[in-house]
Formats: C-alpha cells, structure tokens, sequence
C-alpha cells in the first residue's frame, strides 16, 4: 500500500477513538476550570481534601472493577463485600485493628474467589455469579452487624483521619494502589495475560495462559480492593453500617470504568483513565451541589456523560 | 456480453485510510450472468474495494453505479436492499439459532396474530436449502454444522434475499470437494439466472473451473482486467505479483523443494489417541527436520489429532512423547513447555487476540520466559519481536500497530511468530496458508522448509493436495478419524493420497 504524507481530513472515527481514549481527560479539566472560575472557595485546600477523601473508596473499588472489566467480566460484588469487609472488621476488633482488618481483608479477597471460581470453573455468566454474591453477601454482613455499630479503637480511627505529607491517608493509599495497579496492568505477565484472555479466550488458552487462574485471580483483586474500600470508609465513618455502606457502589465503580475509556467488551484496561472517570463523576456532583442544583440533576447529567463515553467506544471500530 | 450495460460498475474509487492509500483509482464493471474472479494479495485492495461495493465503506471519490442509476450505499443494509449480497470469509450468522432461523433471519413467516410461524418456518427453510442440494435437520442450532455446511446455509441465504449481485470472499475455504461442486453447482445455477457473482479466492483452479473474468488489484491499483481465458495460471500469478513469468515459473506454484534430510529419533510419538466417535487409535510420529503431512477430508480428525497432541483436545486413551519422554499433562500450557506449538486453524477464533498490538501478539505465548519474577522485559519483548518481524517479514507500520488492521496474510505470520518464539520442537501447523495471499503462502511455505532445516519437527495439515504433496515427506491419511494410510517418498502424489482416502472406506 502507499504511504501518504498528512491526510488533511478529520476522521470522525479517530475523533470517536481519541475521545474515548483522553475525553474523561478533557472533561475533567473542563470541568476544573469552571469551578475555578464560576465556583466561590473551590480552590480552598479544605475543599480538595474533602472531595478527594470521598472519592477515594470509589477509586479503590474501581480499580479491581477495571481489571475484572478487562477480562469480559463485571463484578457486581463489590458494594456487598465493603459491607461485609466492614461488619468483619468491627467484629475482629477485639484482636487488635492489625488483625482485624488482616481478616477482613481476607474475607473480601475468599468471596472474590468464590465468585471467580464459579465464573472459570462452573462457567457461570459474570454478571449473574456477582449478582448472586450481591444479595447473599450483603444478607451475610446484616447477620454478623445487625444494626450500625460504633467503635472506640484508635488505630482504626486514625486510619481514616490521619495525613501524611499533607494528604489524607485515605488518598494516599488510593494513590498507591492506583499506583500498584497500573504497574500490574502495563508491566507484569498477569497484566498481560488478564487483556488477552478479555479479547480472546480461546486464543489464550491455545496459548497455555492459565486462564482459569488468571481468572479466579482477578476476582480475588477486585474482592481485596473492594474490602480495603470497605475498611476505609469505616474507618471514616467510625461506625460499621453494613445495611447501607457500599450501596450502589458497584454501579459507580462500572460507572468509572466505562467513562474513563475502558470498554466493557474487554481486552483492555485503562487504570489512569478509571481513575479519571471517578474523579469526573464526584466532580460534577460537587459542582452541582455547590451551585444548588438538587441531587436528581446530577443524576441526570452523569447519564449523559455514560452514554457519551459509550458512544465514543462504539465508535472504535469504523 | 460486453455490449449489455454493466449490473454493477465502480469508477475511480479511491478510499484512504490514515496513512494508508488502500484504493487507488480503481474501476470494476461486473455484467449480468458474470462470475467475474477479484484477486491480489494481501493488501491489494481487495477487501476494502469489496466493502465499498457492499456499503461497510464509503469511497473518498469515485462513483457506483447500479445498473444505470448512479448509487451511493450509506449502510451494508442499503447495499443489501438494492440486491447485493455478501458471504463473508467467516460466516456471519447466530450460531445458536436454528438453521432456519439463521437461512430467514428477518424474514421469518408469520401467523395471522403475527407471531413466526415455526412450521412455515421450518417447511421454507428445507425447500429453500434442498434447492442447493443441501440437506439437514433445519431445526438443529446452526453451529451443530459443520463449518461447510454453515457456509452452505450463509449461501443460500445470501441468494435467496433476491440479490442481483452476490460477493463471495473465500467461499470454498471451508468446504470439502463434494461441497465444492455443489457451490459450483449453484453459481452455475445464479449465472443462468442473469446474476452476477464477485468470486474472491486464492484458489487457482476453482478460478479456472468457475470465473468468466477476473480483475486483479495490486497496491491498492487496478492491475489488469479482462477475460480469464487470456491469462494462463502462470501470467495471472505474475500478474498479481508484479513480476516477470519467467521468475514465477522458476519458482513453481508453491514454494517447497521438495525433501528434507531426517535426522535422529522421534520427535513427537503420538501413540493410539482415541476419543469417542472422533479419534479412533491414531498414530503419528514426527522426527526432527521432518514435515509430516496429515491427509484427509474435512472432518477425518486432522485438526483433532494435532490438537490432541497439543494438549488442547482431551482424549479417552493415547500417549504423547517429546524426545522420548511423556509430554506431561494434556493441556497447552504443559505441551508447549515440553516443546510443542500448535497454529489453529481458526484464525480469527482460536489465534489472534484482536485488543493487542502485533508485538503482544508475538509475545504472548512466550511471556513466561520473557520475563522475570512475573515483571515483562520489555527489552527482550523487543528483541524477540524485532528478530520475528523481520525474519517473517511482517508488514507492519510499528509493532504497536493493532493486529487486526493487518492483512490475513500477516496476520498468520504474527501467529507463526508467536509460536516460534516459545522456541518449539515441533510445530504442528493447521491449515497454516489458508485463506493468505500468493505471496505470504510462498514465504509461510519457505519458512516451513526452512525450519525442517533446522531440526524442527512439523506436522502439516493441508486441504491444499499440492501443498501436502510436494511440502511433506511422509503423509498420514485419515478417515473418520482413524489413520488409513500412510505414504512415504515416491509415494506421496496428490493421486495416492486421494487413492487412500477413497480407498480407506472398504477397510472397516
């Protein structure tokens, strides 16, 4: 075929693909130079801390979310294992918070497992293996903390209202983690093997990747991250509260993903573009919170934004 | 012929594509009861120019013109509507929908409460197939079927949606020679009609036996157009490569010298594989810078039997030895240790991965020694990918290009490099130039000779009689699934082979 030299056309197919890749960029940006302009004490530190320390259970969640999304799957678990994670952990108190949160921590990666068990072993769907681990762990963690529980351990609570360096501890282990993640994601063999079996599985098994494994592991990921998640927020709260933490949190971790340019057809994952997607949707509720607008207006323009980042993936293969 | 006004006509179409110019100027007039052969290599333009004609791509410049009404097909659908139809190299249906639903998908009859009447249904799909000589239980869910009786069913349907034109890329790829005949049988059939067929293949003969014209493409230009008749194989291949008849005929049609020097023991023993209804005590042994040829029609157990020894088909009873040794357990990720690669024959299904760029690609079954502590060297990727893509000659802009914007062509290469990179033993190829171009089947055919050289085991499995014959010094034929034959030598000639596999029935 021949070369060509600068095609001077604006290819609405590369557009869609760019948009995809680095539009939650552009949107976060957007979005920052309006409060900066239009929205009265935004630049406070105080401000930024706060949106950050809500966001970063989301950040957490949605980085596991990331990586099961990348191998064809969704995990619908995620919000029932922070509560469990949460009811866990306030049990185990007694042993010291070490040990404690070593349990929970435990506890999400063992359903994590079980979820990805049933997915490569028994086969089944995704989307149905975590739906059912959705209702029956949330069920499991009502039964361990029936009502809210308050706790009094100060090593609990300092990890939810310590700073270091100025950040919240919160942020910085999500920051870390995000860190950790991408490493995985663009450096490591699981990394690599995870997107090929999202894009092909037989291929990959053909291959000798262990996909059944590789599998089963990212399950476990998303379990772990999900009960880190799961602690932290307790911690925040300085209360377990497994009827209502984490609600709904499964559709804002899938949110993130989706919105940060990582296609749910798998095969790929984009670890920095999730972490955007977060930030945009905690962005834009802030932003309309502080100018007033009710919380159903936020709803309403996140839709929005999905189905733009759904539309621009579509546009990915002219 | 020339006189009637054209069915379908392109003039000057150019379409590019970032960086690339993938149509150049290129005209093609298709006359009614036409099989008109479209032919190049891999990336020649064959497959957009196809898509320009079907309405997947829409032309930078250039007109189409149906009949005598100039068009312009937004959409593959409005192509469809205005009667050109395509069957694609993979069958483009739901393979968990019945075979009728699949030959009259939106089409369905209906009750009077409007609701598909299922025996209609079913009733019009049998008549509609057993017009075409096909025969099967319309009930059954299309992937039930054997890949050629699907493509069977993608025929049918395609013509029976009315079209005045029908593309067909790759047709027979699939198919046994019985079924061949058959689609044959049913172009003729079409041609009679006042249809036109686009007839797109790599197969020589079929484009003898079938096409009244042909139109070759090379680099994205219009090579020649005219008459089939006034090329001979000879010039048409030279044609379509660009170069003088003289070379092409020094070479022949396939790239193979012929026999290769066997040294040493065994490499691979496979030993009774067995497998209910499928494998039936099939034996085969491959010795270092060997190529063993696996015989035998569509459905004889070749692709099984490679599979099987590839720890990627379980079997019931048999034994596997590398070098004299158990091959561990029967999965891939242990066969490929012990040195054994297997290239798929399904490309698209079981080969590439199409999210990853070429040099993932290549990299992917290798990853284990490519790394260290679980951590990817990216420099060793980078050597390993360097080495294959210019060994293979792979045609990429950068390794970091996408695999699935190459051609078929490459794309095989990219899966050889792939396998070649765990550093194999044996390489057990399945069907490895089917549906690539002259050009990549001459230097895929070069590479196997080359590696025979070098001490690797290979096991050939080939529908191609005259790759089989001349590529391979021992061929095994198989029949429903257990070994009738085996030739070696002088012996191998394309009509021992079909001898034996004719031959092998009286036997049990």
């Amino acid at each position: 075929m021949t070369e060509l030299t600068a095609v001077p056309v604006i290819d609405k197919a590369r557009l869609l693909s760019w948009l995809q890749q680095y539009g939650v960029y552009l949107a976060v940006l957007v979005l920052l130079l309006f409060n900066v302009l239009f929205t009265p004490h935004f630049l406070e530190p105080a401000n930024f801390r706060t949106q950050l320390i809500q966001v970063a259970p989301i950040v957490i969640t949605s980085l596991g979310m990331a990586l099961v999304i990348g191998t064809e799957g969704v995990d619908l678990s995620v919000g029932s294992v922070m509560a469990l994670s949460s009811a866990v952990v306030v049990l185990y108190l007694g042993y010291g918070a070490g040990p404690a949160i070593v349990v929970a921590l435990l506890a999400g990666a063992l359903v994590g497992t079980g979820g990805g068990a049933l997915v490569a072993y028994v086969g089944v769907q995704p989307i149905v293996a975590t739906l059912a681990l959705l209702v029956g762990i949330r069920g499991v963690a009502n039964v361990l903390v029936p009502q809210l529980r308050e706790f009094r351990n100060p090593t609990l609570i300092w990890l939810g209202s310590t700073s270091v360096a100025g950040l919240p501890l919160v942020v910085a282990i999500a920051a870390a983690l995000t860190a950790v993640v991408a490493f995985v994601v663009r450096r490591t063999v699981f990394g690599r093997q995870l997107v090929a079996v999202g894009s092909n599985r037989a291929a990959s098994e053909l291959s000798g990747l262990p996909v059944k494994r590789i599998l089963v592991s990212v399950y476990a990921v998303s379990g772990t991250l999900a009960a880190v998640a799961g602690i932290l927020a307790t911690s925040r709260l300085q209360a377990s509260d497994p009827t209502s933490l984490g609600l709904l949190m499964e559709l804002s971790a899938i949110t993130a993903v989706v919105v940060g340019g990582t296609p749910l057809s798998g095969g790929q994952v984009r670890v920095l573009g999730t972490v955007m997607g977060a930030l945009l949707m905690q962005l834009l509720s802030a932003t309309l919170i502080k100018h007033n607008l009710p919380q159903s207006w936020t709803q309403m323009v996140q839709a929005v934004i999905i189905l733009a980042a759904v539309y621009a993936a579509r546009g990915r293969h002219p | 012929m020339a006189a009637a006004p054209p069915l379908l006509e392109a003039r000057g179409i150019r379409k590019a594509f970032p960086g690339v110019l993938a149509l150049d100027d290129v005209s093609f007039r298709l006359g009614p009861g036409e099989v008109h052969a479209l032919v190049g290599e891999n990336g020649a333009g064959k497959s957009t120019l196809i898509k320009v004609l079907t309405g997947v791509y829409q032309p930078d410049r250039g007109e189409l013109r149906l009949g005598r009404k100039q068009v312009a097909f937004a959409t593959p659908l409005q192509a469809q509507r205005a009667g050109i139809s395509t069957i694609y190299q993979e069958v483009n249906l739901v393979p968990q929908r019945s075979v009728a639903h699949n030959l009259l998908l939106g089409r369905e009859p209906r009750t009077r409460l409007g609701v598909i009447d299922l025996a209609g249904l079913y009733d019009a799909a049998t008549r509609t197939l057993s017009q075409y000589g096909i025969r099967v239980d319309v009930r059954r869910p299309l992937r039930s079927l054997g890949m050629g009786a699907q493509q069977m069913v993608a025929l049918a349907r395609a013509v029976s949606t009315e079209a005045r034109v029908v593309i067909m890329d790759e047709p027979t790829s699939a198919l046994e020679p019985r079924e061949v005949d058959t689609l044959f049988g049913v172009i003729d059939r079409l041609r009679g009609q006042g249809m036109a067929v686009v007839y797109v293949s790599h197969r020589m003969e079929e484009l003898y036996r079938i096409c009244d014209r042909v139109t070759v493409l090379r680099d994205g230009r219009l090579a020649h157009t005219g008459p089939l008749a006034e090329l001979d194989r000879l010039k048409l291949i030279a044609v379509m490569l660009g170069r003088d008849v003289a070379e092409v005929r020094e070479r022949g049609t396939t790239t193979f010298s012929g026999d290769h020097e066997v040294r040493g023991g065994p490499l691979v023993e496979a030993k009774g594989l067995s497998r209910r209804n499928l494998l039936n005590d099939v034996s085969v042994t491959v010795r270092p810078g060997e190529v063993v040829g696996l015989g035998g029609l569509l459905g004889a157990g070749r692709s099984e039997t490679a599979k099987a020894i590839a720890g990627a088909f379980p079997v019931d009873a048999g034994t596997v030895l590398v070098a004299g040794r158990q091959a561990g357990r029967a999965t891939p990720a242990a066969r490929i240790r012990a040195g054994v690669s297997l290239l798929p024959e399904d490309r698209k299904a079981e080969g590439i991965v199409p999210a990853l760029s070429v040099r993932d690609n290549i990299a992917l079954a290798a990853l284990p020694r490519l790394s260290s502590a679980g951590v990817v060297s990216e420099a060793k990727i980078d050597r390993i990918v360097d080495t294959f893509v210019r060994r293979l000659r792979i045609k990429v802009t950068s390794p970091h290009q996408k695999v699935s914007e190459l051609s078929g062509g490459n794309q095989q290469k990219v899966l050889l490099a792939r396998w070649l990179a765990t550093g194999p033993k044996v390489l057990l190829l399945d069907e490895p130039t089917r549906g690539i171009d002259v050009g990549a089947k001459a230097e895929v055919q070069a590479l196997i000779e080359e590696l025979a050289a070098e001490g690797l085991g290979v096991l050939l499995i080939s529908s191609d009689l005259e790759e089989l014959v001349e590529g391979a010094d021992r061929v095994v034929v198989l029949r429903d699934g257990a070994v009738v034959g085996e030739l070696a030598g002088g012996q191998v000639t394309e009509s021992a082979i079909i001898t034996a596999i004719a031959a092998g029935g009286g036997d049990d």
